[in-house]
Order: structure tokens, then C-alpha cells, then sequence
């Protein structure tokens, strides 16, 4: 019997995780000696009060959405992918390659085939460490962190040695040609009449990253291919039973993983910087597992958890800039969110399903 | 009259919303045994659990030899004289037998007195009990049925008068098991008191002197064993009458479906657990497959079904099929007409987390008939189910509801369900009744039964012998990963397989 009804389960739950979570970081931030109520004043206007904040906003959360949807779909399968920083680092790299040196007609086709290489780069990125997961058993949570430090030791040399304009001193590739440049959120809106901010980055990757959410839940549930990374992730015995090989199936999930990772540089590196800079990541990969984990690794509680994320480094921004409050403090409302939703469900998920408990006994 | 050695007045317990345990209340007499028998998920384990101190009761007292006794934990069940002896044995294996009875019940920080005390205790034990095992040995160079008696021991060393079994012949030889209840006869006529918990009514009406029968939770019934019978029991435990022997015309075995040759299995530590067997399964006929648990049956059917690799030669209707590479994966195997219900449905047979629906495909689930073009077709797999649950009687026919929401029967019936209607020509299948009520057992044997009529081979693999003699046609039996003899079921008995499996080559068949 289900302890309680499902509504609670996805709803309730997180709501409550998250006021917790406010709570606790407005007590951290009256303690600093500024009002919390003003600093919520202050984020909330800072990333939903104008187009621009929301245009931020939205081009944070679009690249939360396909690191969150990388980790989502390896977690379906048992496994643990904590590299997508690595993988969405050398997706830049890929898609810089294609956009540098290959002439497009058109955007549209720019971002095609740059989507292709990025995610490309993003899925043998993620090869290596599930070979090594599937075949000789080293546990991907090792390999994909150490990953992590090789790929950004790949963009480095790669930036300096290689695709560095001749004379510039900055380890970045030049500005991508005009026709691979993304059309913003402002130049889409226009024609239709919505006026949205000009400057803010939100483009039209993020239009991608719903499409792939829909491609992923219909991956997960409705093709054989799903059903098999699912029952893999609840059971390998169960698996091989099932003549599912877990070797192939841990590989493939795994290049899809690597590839939504890596997709996510048609969003940061085409989209907004135009050119391939180091650490363009900003630890997207790392703020996916926590999307992830909130959006309890289904593509619609992704897409919700990554608006959210997307608002708490917009709102988070500006209160670094308007008051006393420290950047690193965000990084600590950041973590009481991933604490409260992640790690510490439990503690609210026990009492929730008490009073369940003891609401349905009264009403048998 | 003496007072009752345990006395549980009107115990309820409830985890959530199901209530393991209804108002109970038994009185067992000093010196006798006291059976409780009942279905998965009775109540039996709870009940127990609460007697040792393990779950608190929501209510009732629990009364040991005349006086009111609270048990909060099982230290506390211990100094009021309660032994309890797991189903599975609570042992330290590269320990010595001495060393397992004393661990825990130490007298000080310094380990030889208490050994040595120990020892002189032991050697009383066993002679005043007729207990024999040699205390230097280590737990893992011991045979089941002695690691069971360390058990016993274990129990008795600390003072136990009151011994509570908990399905102690699951794992034991039938031989294991005569001397088991030796033990337990000789233990009664020292006084002590025996609560015997087991869901088999042979032991129950061979060797208990009352028995209780549990059914969802309530306590139906308290009778004395001698006037009662195991229909009567069966039908208590049940609910309604149930048919203990199945029901089968004479087998007529036509052509072999299955011949393996000289096959053998590795395990991933290197210890051959098959050792080149030669077995022949015909069409219409149930070969069953004996032996205590961990002599190679497990692995023989998991070669068979695709789930390790092995050595040798496997022929299904005359066409060898490879045993490792490619084309040895559970799926090829279901291509070549094998169908398997695995022995652990739980971990193997089904994925628990997964709706009902998505089992009933689970194995056959690239297949045409579950396909919308690249995406599953979900509703005709919702739609299968509701076919199957009718057909096979799975309740509550949900197919929405979660694998692990059914019971063990149901579980399996779905299992089963899923198998046999694929039509295969030949079935795997292992311990097709473990943790499945009677009710459900009775069921699936028909299935059985009906796919052998329409001539289909079937390989048995079962460590319940009774299930093996009821249901087969020819009996092997396997004993250190080798076929020891084959019998016709109706030429053979109990005693002789007995022997078999505790290693006693039988006489070429």
C-alpha cells in the first residue's frame, strides 16, 4: 500500500524541504545582521522582477536543465554521474570546434551540428568511465570526479596551445563567426510583440533544453530502451534474468548522459559567450546532481527544480551586489536546499507519512 | 495443572495500517511442543518477534511460567528463559563452535575462564541432551544440520527452558531433519518447552503435541495435534478447502526437449559448482530436480536460462545452444523456446519498484507484440496484465500496483503467469512455492500440471522434496554438483531421495 498519495510525495515534500531551507538561511542571514525579508525582496526582484532578471534567470536554469537531465537519466540506471562538469567542458570544446572552423549558412544549422559535437565530445567523455565502470567495475563516482580535473586540464592546454588567437593573452578561443551565433530570448520574442530585455543571455537553447526534457521522459518511460536502464538501476540480477545486458546498457546510458552534458555548451558557450572562455561550466555540472535529486529524476521535476536553482544564482547575484551579504552566502542557501531536498528527505518525509498514517486510520 | 511456560494474553500489534497481529492469545503447556503454523504473512515472525523483544505489543501481556513479564529487548527474553533459533543461523563463521556459545555471554573482560567453563558446561549439555558437536571445530567446517544444534546450544548455555523454532528443517536433509526432531523429543522429555513455527503439516502432525494456526493476523484456531488432521488445518489456515495432493494422469513423455551433456559452472570464486552433469528433459514430462540448497541446482537453472556462463553441451529440441558468448544471454534463450521462473522471484523475476504491467513484459519486452513502432506500447501491456490477472486469479488485479504491493503468492503467480503463457517449449522452473501460500501453491501446481498435459518439458528445481515427489514424473537428484540417480517419482520415496541428497550414490537407475 502507498503510505501516502502521490501528491505529497512530489509536491508537499519539496515545498516543505524548501521553506525549511528558507528558514534556516534567513536565520543564517539575520545572524550576518541584515534583514532576511529584504534580501527575499531583493532576489525575488532581482530574478523575476524585470525581463532582464528573468532572462537570466532563464539561461541559468536552461543550463541546469541538461546537466539536471544527465544525471537524471545515469541515476535511472543504478548510476552515479557526478562528471558532468567535465562532460559539459569538453562539449564546449567540441562545439567550439565545429563553430570555429566550420562555415554555417544559418544558425539553425549551426546549432544543429554544433549540438551534435558538443554532445559528441560530452558522450566519449563519459565513455571512458563507464568502460571502466561496465567491463573492470571501477566505481564511476571515482572516475567521473577525476574526469572532472582531466577535462579541465584538456580545455586548458587546448585553449593555450591550440585554439588561442595568435597575440591574445586570454586562454579563449576568438568570437564564433556571425552565422553561429544563437538568436536571444529578445530577438524571438520581438516579432510576436513581447518586449524582453536585449541584454540578458537567455536564448533560444532553452527551447532545446524542454524539447529534451520531453525526449528523455519519453526515453525513460515509453521505449524498451528506458524500461532497461530502469530495471538495470532497481536490479542487475533481475537485469541479466531479463537477458538485458548490463556491460551495454550501462555504456549506453552513459553516452547519453555525456551527451546532454555536453549539449548544455550550445546554451553557455553559442548561446552567451559567443567563444569558448575557461570554465564556462561555473559548476553547472555539479548544481545538475542537486536539480536531479530535487526534481527526483524525472524530466518535469527537473525542469521545475532547474527554474528554481536558476533563480536562487540570479537572486543570489544581486544580493551580492546590492548588500553585505556575501556571494558565498548563496552557496550556503544553495547547499541548505540540496541538504533539505536531497539528503535530509527523510527527516521530513517521516512525519509527512505519520500524519497520513493516522489521517487515514481515523477515516477507516 | 500446572502454570503455562508462556501465556500471551490478547497481543496486537500494528505497523501502519496493517495489523500484523489481532488479539492473540495461546498458553503453552511446560514439556511439549507447540506447533504455529500459518501462511506468509500470518502474522507467525511478528508474533515471535514480539516474544524475543524485538517489536514492543500495541497491547496484551505476555506471561512466562505464572508470572507477568515485560520483554523489551532480547536480553530481557533471554533471563526469562527464552531461546530463540533463527531460520537463519546467527553464527560467526571462522569461529570455533565454543567460541559461538560464548560470544555474548562472556563473565568478564578476559575471554579463556569464560571458555573454559564453557567447555565443562558444554560437555554437560551435551550428554544430559545428547547434543554432540565437537566444540574446536569452526562454524564453517560444520555441516548445516550441526550449525543448527550450535544454535540449540547457544540457546541452552544460556539457561533457555523455552525454545522457539523458526522454520528449522528449511535448509536441513530429511535426515538433518529426523535427528532435528530427535533433539527436539529429547528436549521435551527434559521438561523443556518447544514453540515450533513451520509451514509444513507433516512436521506439524508428526511431532507437535498442540497446534496453533495463524491466519491474517488472528489466532483461528488452538487444537491438540492428535485430533485434529492437515486438511482440517490446511483449511484453517486458508480459509477454505484446499487440495494437498495434485491431481495428475500418468505422464507420456514423448521426445527429448532438453538434453545437456557433460556440463559444468564456475562461480566467480573459482569453485566448480556443476561438475559435468548429463540430464535429459522429454516432452510432456516434469523432470524434478532435488537437493539441499547449494549443491548446484541454482546454477544449473541459471546456465540453462541464460544467467551464467557454463561448459559443455545444451541441446533444446536437437539445436545445441551456446553457453557463453554471444548468444547465451537470457534473451536468445527465451528466442530458443525457454521459459524461466527464476528461484528468487524478488531479486530475479521481477523488478519490485516496477508496476505490475511493466513485469508482466519484463524479458519479452522488445518483442513485436509489446512494441508501438520504437516506443513500448504501454497500453497493450496494461491491457496483457488485466488478461493474465484474470486468468491466473492475481489479487487485487491492479495492474497499476507496485510488485512489491502483492504477496508472495501473487508475486509468483504473476511470475508464472508471465512464463507459461508464452507457450514455451520448455520451463525452468525454480522454487516455484517458496514464501507462496497454500492456497496459491495449490494453483500453481495445476498450472504445472496443465503445460505438462499440452506436452511441454519442464525441469523442476525444489528443496522442498514434497513438492518434488508430488509434482514430478522422474526424479534426479543433485548432491556437490553432481546428479547422484534418477527415479521414477512413483518408484521412489523420501528415505531413498534422503539418502541421495545427503551424498549416499543411489544405485543406477
Amino acid at each position: 500500500m502507498e503510505k501516502m498519495p502521490k501528491w505529497a510525495d512530489v509536491v508537499l515534500i519539496p515545498v516543505i524541504s524548501l521553506l525549511l531551507a528558507a528558514l534556516i538561511s534567513a536565520i543564517v542571514i539575520l545572524l550576518i545582521g541584515e534583514s532576511p525579508i529584504e534580501a527575499l525582496d531583493l532576489m525575488v526582484e532581482g530574478a523575476l522582477g524585470s525581463t532582464n532578471g528573468w532572462g537570466y534567470t532563464l539561461y541559468y536554469a536552461t543550463n541546469f536543465l541538461f546537466t539536471g537531465l544527465a544525471v537524471a537519466v545515469a541515476a535511472h540506471a543504478g548510476l552515479f554521474n557526478i562528471g558532468g562538469e567535465g562532460q559539459a567542458m569538453l562539449g564546449g570544446l567540441g562545439l567550439a570546434i565545429v563553430c570555429l572552423y566550420i562555415p554555417f549558412p544559418h544558425w539553425s544549422i549551426a546549432l544543429l551540428v554544433a549540438g551534435l559535437g558538443a554532445g559528441l565530445f560530452g558522450a566519449a567523455w563519459a565513455a571512458i568511465p563507464a568502460y571502466l565502470q561496465a567491463k573492470r567495475g571501477s566505481h564511476i563516482v571515482i572516475t567521473t570526479i577525476m574526469f572532472n580535473f582531466i577535462a579541465a586540464a584538456v580545455l586548458n592546454y587546448m585553449l593555450v596551445n591550440t585554439l588561442k588567437p595568435k597575440g591574445s593573452m586570454e586562454p579563449a578561443t576568438g568570437r564564433f563567426p556571425e552565422s553561429a551565433q544563437l538568436p536571444s530570448l529578445h530577438d524571438i520574442l520581438a516579432p510576436i510583440g513581447i518586449e524582453f530585455s536585449k541584454s540578458s543571455p537567455a536564448n533560444v537553447t532553452l527551447f532545446v533544453g524542454i524539447a529534451a526534457c520531453v525526449v528523455v521522459w519519453g526515453l525513460i518511460w515509453h521505449t524498451p530502451l528506458g524500461h532497461e536502464i530502469r530495471a538495470l538501476g532497481k536490479s542487475e540480477r533481475g537485469a541479466v534474468y531479463a537477458g538485458i545486458s548490463p556491460v551495454r546498457t550501462v555504456m549506453i546510458t552513459m553516452l547519453i548522459s555525456g551527451a546532454l552534458c555536453g549539449l548544455m555548451a550550445t546554451n553557455n558557450v553559442m548561446g552567451e559567450a559567443e567563444r569558448l572562455v575557461l570554465n564556462a561550466t561555473e559548476g553547472a555540472g555539479f548544481i545538475g546532481i542537486a536539480v536531479a535529486l530535487m526534481g527526483r529524476n524525472h524530466p518535469f521535476g527537473v525542469f521545475l527544480a532547474a527554474i528554481l536553482f536558476g533563480f536562487l544564482y540570479q537572486g543570489g547575484a544581486e544580493l551580492a551586489l546590492w548588500t553585505n551579504i556575501p556571494s558565498e552566502l548563496i552557496v550556503v542557501i544553495q547547499a541548505l536546499v540540496i541538504l533539505f531536498t536531497g539528503a535530509l528527505d527523510n527527516m521530513v518525509r517521516m512525519p509527512i507519512e505519520k500524519i497520513f498514517l493516522a489521517l487515514r486510520k481515523e477515516n477507516a | 495443572m500446572t502454570a503455562p511456560a508462556i501465556e500471551l494474553k490478547g497481543i496486537s500489534k500494528a505497523f501502519g495500517p496493517v495489523q500484523a497481529n489481532k488479539d492473540i492469545s495461546i498458553s503453552v503447556q511446560p514439556g511439549t511442543i507447540h506447533g504455529i503454523i500459518g501462511e506468509n504473512g500470518a502474522g507467525k515472525s511478528t508474533l515471535m518477534s514480539i516474544l524475543y523483544g524485538f517489536y514492543k505489543a500495541d497491547k496484551g501481556e505476555i506471561w512466562i511460567k505464572g508470572t507477568k513479564t515485560e520483554i523489551p529487548d532480547s536480553q530481557a527474553a533471554i533471563s526469562a528463559g527464552i531461546g530463540m533459533v533463527f531460520q537463519h543461523f546467527k553464527l560467526v563463521e571462522n569461529f570455533t563452535v565454543l567460541e559461538n556459545i560464548v560470544l555474548g555471554a562472556e563473565d568478564s573482560g578476559l575471554l579463556m575462564p569464560s571458555l573454559s567453563r564453557a567447555r565443562k558446561e558444554l560437555k554437560e549439555l551435551e550428554e544430559e541432551y545428547e547434543l554432540y558437536v565437537d566444540p574446536d571445530k569452526r562454524i564453517d567446517e560444520i555441516g548445516v544440520g550441526l550449525q543448527q544444534r550450535v544454535e540449540i546450544l547457544k540457546a541452552l548455555y544460556r539457561k533457555a527452558d523455552i525454545l522457539i523454532l523458526d522454520e528449522p528443517t528449511g535448509v536441513l536433509t530429511p535426515p538433518e531433519a529426523d535427528q532435528l526432531f530427535r533433539i527436539l523429543d529429547r528436549l521435551r522429555s527434559e521438561g523443556k518447552t518447544i514453540i515450533l513455527i513451520t509451514h509444513k503439516l507433516r512436521e506439524i502432525m508428526e511431532y507437535t503435541d498442540t497446534v496453533s494456526v495463524m491466519r491474517r493476523g488472528e489466532m483461528n484456531a488452538t487444537v491438540k495435534t492428535s485430533e485434529s488432521s492437515p486438511e482440517q488445518l490446511a483449511e484453517l489456515m486458508v480459509g477454505r478447502k484446499v487440495l494437498l495432493r495434485v491431481d495428475k494422469v500418468p505422464a507420456r513423455p514423448g521426445k527429448p526437449v532438453l538434453e545437456i551433456e557433460n556440463l559444468s559452472v564456475v562461480d566467480s570464486a573459482g569453485v566448480e559448482r556443476v561438475k559435468g552433469i548429463d540430464l535429459t528433459v522429454r516432452a510432456g514430462e516434469i523432470l524434478g530436480l532435488a537437493g539441499v540448497a547449494g549443491n548446484g541446482q541454482s546454477e544449473l537453472l541459471e546456465v540453462l536460462g541464460g544467467m551464467r556462463v557454463g561448459t559443455g553441451t545444451i541441446r533444446v529440441n536437437g539445436a545445441p545452444l551456446p553457453l557463453s558468448g554471444s548468444g547465451s544471454d537470457a534473451r536468445s534463450r527465451r528466442h530458443a523456446g525457454i521459459a524461466h521462473v527464476p528461484e528468487d522471484r524478488q531479486r530475479e523475476g521481477l523488478i519490485m519498484d516496477f508496476h505490475a504491467w511493466e513485469n508482466i513484459g519484463f524479458g519479452y519486452h522488445r518483442e513485436e507484440i509489446y512494441r508501438k513502432g520504437v516506443l513500448l506500447n504501454n497500453a497493450a501491456l496494461r491491457a496483457d496484465t488485466e488478461a493474465k490477472m484474470a486468468k491466473f486469479d492475481v489479487r487485487p488485479p491492479n495492474p497499476w500496483l507496485a510488485a512489491k504491493s502483492f504477496s508472495g503468492g501473487n508475486q509468483q503467480k504473476l511470475v508464472v503467469a508471465r512464463e507459461i503463457e508464452r507457450n514455451p517449449d520448455l520451463l525452468l522452473i525454480g522454487q516455484p512455492t517458496r514464501g507462496v501460500d497454500i492456497g496459491a501453491i495449490e494453483f500453481i501446481h495445476q498450472q504445472i500440471v496443465a503445460l505438462r498435459d499440452q506436452g511441454k518439458a519442464i525441469l523442476l528445481v525444489s528443496v522442498e522434496l514434497e513438492e518434488i515427489l508430488s509434482l514430478s514424473d522422474r526424479v534426479a537428484v543433485m548432491f556437490d554438483g553432481k546428479i547422484m540417480g534418477e527415479r521414477p517419482a512413483d518408484q521412489t520415496d523420501e528415505k531413498e531421495l534422503g539418502l541421495m541428497m545427503a551424498g549416499v550414490a543411489g544405485e543406477a537407475a
